[in-house]
């Protein structure tokens, strides 16, 4: 007898949690291989040492490591993600407007990547080994060799600036009207779906081939079924849990992507937020976005993990 | 050797470009028309027969940039993939041959460090640590060394098994021997098809870090680096920032095609970027 859904369901989110405190304490102890610099750090070299301690005091450095982590970890678990150190401003309040346009980003280039890759792998499975397939595979291999960068530039310089369809620069601002707003991310949304697309399909067209290889699907084409019927009733069904995995996971990846297109098309998102106050050695800012980077990460795991479990009664009985 | 004529067409394009940019690389300052810092001519002009690439936005001859970018990128690149090998596998193989609690423990810190974004953890560790080459490749190769611990593990705990370690074992050699004449040579064919893979991703992970300002610093060339300069003249419909990242995507395609052809690899789960 196996487990109940709810219990396995639980027990991985559970996990998940744990995994992310485990998380939480590597990546505040990520920031302490340097104990004592960060005063330093901000003050530079030409510090006096009253004006030294002064800030050492005022960020609580004199504490010993674990006090400072518990009570960094205590202010995020009621919603305190501190103040950043180079503009004095409260973290949480300008990090949610970020998170939702880097959510906003992702969201749509998730919403047309993912029926796209699909719709593909379906399509090189169909036509195997022919033309089309062949295609696939090579623009696979270049979206994979691609770097981010490339991929962006070069929408920019064609779309952007030869043909000027769409911005080059990405501005968004609070009451942007809808369109407004989808026409500012149509550069960056297609930049990314190139990036995760080519992934997604392959894996979908080998999680497809995997299942064509069973003997049912056999028995479907001696009885007479069109390919595009056999792939369509019996292969896309026992496929879709692998599948499902494979998209979350390249969504968990389009989220970390996110940072380096952000920088492509000065997008105002968390990434670039980042990347600016890692620049600027602005730890405290760095460990909160490194943080929530990391938990939407874990989260999509978790949620792979649920679907498969959910999808395949196998995984249900584990050996 | 493998008989020269049975080489398929993309093999030869990928291990002709491997070989010149190698060559670009080892050979920079005697095959780069000008030095790497010398301000050659105006910013940013076209590309003519005198600057085959244009130049840059200082005004340095692009053509050369780029040849001694080629050396800094593979350089740094190949030597974190060295450490991330060097370290994973003979980490993997003592976590597979010793079993125990030094399994459990160097297993489950992977998994964890598996557990965030690569590219997110570096530039957290990066926010406080000091920029150099030396923090750059001892980051990369240690965040990129999980990958391999977990591939050198799962294929050493297989061989572990076999007949001939049991008898190594029973010989009485001691662990060293165990990982270095029994595993080592016997796990090298899928590490050796990692290898490739794991470089590209160096190559790329280098760029995009070097893009972002963290990586190598000015007045260095490097490729990654050499897109963030001259991104500023895209707008006004310059490309000099293209031409590196062109070679970065060209160096990564030419290395796929090798390690395709080296492999034999058919279109599995494995493969892609990783989690970046």
């Amino acid at each position: 007898m196996g487990t109940s859904i709810p219990v396995l369901i639980v027990k991985r989110v559970g996990l998940g949690l744990l995994l992310l405190l485990a998380v939480s304490i590597l990546i505040f102890a990520g920031t302490q291989i340097l104990p004592g610099d960060v005063a330093q750090s901000i003050l530079g070299q030409s510090a006096t040492p009253q004006a030294l301690a002064n800030l050492r005091a005022e960020l609580g450095l004199n504490d010993p490591a674990w006090l400072r982590y518990l009570h960094w970890l205590g202010g995020i678990l009621t919603g305190d993600l501190g103040t950043a150190l180079t503009s004095r401003q409260d973290i949480a309040s300008s990090l949610w407007p970020r998170l939702k346009n880097t959510l906003f980003l992702a969201f749509w280039a998730a919403a047309i990547s993912v029926p796209l890759a699909i719709a593909l792998g379906l399509i090189a499975v169909r036509y195997r080994n022919g033309f089309v397939d062949k295609a696939i595979s090579a623009f696979a291999l270049a979206s994979t060799s691609f770097p981010e960068f490339f991929v962006g530039y070069l929408l920019v310089f064609f779309f952007a600036v030869k043909w000027q369809f769409f911005p080059g620069i990405s501005t968004v601002y609070d009451g942007m009207p809808f369109l407004a707003r989808m026409q500012a991310i149509a550069l960056p949304a297609t930049a990314l779906t190139l990036v995760v697309l080519a992934h997604m399909m392959r894996m979908t067209r080998a999680a497809i081939l995997n299942v064509m290889q069973s003997a049912y699907i056999e028995t479907a084409e001696l009885k007479g079924l069109r390919p595009i019927e056999i792939i369509r009733r019996h292969a896309f069904p026992n496929a879709v849990a692998p599948i499902v995995n494979v998209v979350m996971l390249n969504l968990a990846y389009l989220v970390v992507g996110v940072v380096v297109i952000e920088v492509i098309f000065v997008y105002p998102g968390m990434g670039q937020y980042l990347v600016d106050h890692v620049a600027k050695r602005d730890v405290p800012v760095v460990q909160a976005v490194g943080l929530i980077f990391a938990a939407v990460y874990i989260g999509m795991n978790i949620i792979a993990d649920i679907v498969a479990i959910v999808a395949n009664p196998r995984l249900r009985h584990p050996k | 050797m493998p008989d020269l004529k049975r080489i398929p067409l993309g093999a030869w394009f990928g291990l002709i470009l491997c070989a010149i940019f190698l060559f670009a690389a080892i050979f920079a300052p005697l095959v780069a028309p000008h030095g790497m810092g010398e301000i050659v001519g105006d910013v940013w002009a076209p590309a003519s027969a005198q600057y085959p690439f244009g130049t840059d936005n200082l005004g340095r001859d692009l053509l050369s940039r780029m040849i001694y970018g080629a050396r800094t990128t593979i350089l740094i690149a190949a030597l974190a993939t060295a450490l991330s090998f060097i370290l994973g596998s003979v980490l993997g193989f003592m976590a597979a041959v010793a079993g125990g609690w030094f399994d459990t423990v160097s297993s489950r810190v992977v998994d964890l460090l598996m557990a965030i974004p690569t590219l997110i953890f570096a530039l957290v560790v990066l926010s406080v640590l000091p920029t150099t080459v030396v923090t750059l490749i001892l980051v990369m190769g240690i965040l990129d060394s999980t990958r391999v611990f977990r591939l050198a593990r799962a294929v050493a705990v297989d061989i572990n098994v076999m007949d001939y370690v049991e008898a190594a074992k029973l010989r009485g050699e001691g662990t060293g021997w165990i990982i270095f004449r029994e595993i080592l040579p016997n796990a090298l064919s899928p590490l050796i098809s990692e290898l490739g893979l794991r470089f590209i991703y160096a190559v790329l992970f280098l760029s995009a870090l070097s893009f972002l300002g963290l990586g190598v610093q000015p007045p260095e060339a490097d490729w990654g680096g050499m897109v963030k300069e001259n991104k500023d003249g895209i707008v006004f419909g310059i490309p000099a920032a293209l031409i590196p990242a062109a070679a970065i995507a060209l160096l990564a395609i030419s290395v796929n095609l090798v390690a395709d052809w080296v492999l034999n690899r058919t279109s599995d789960l494995k493969g892609g970027r990783g989690n970046g």
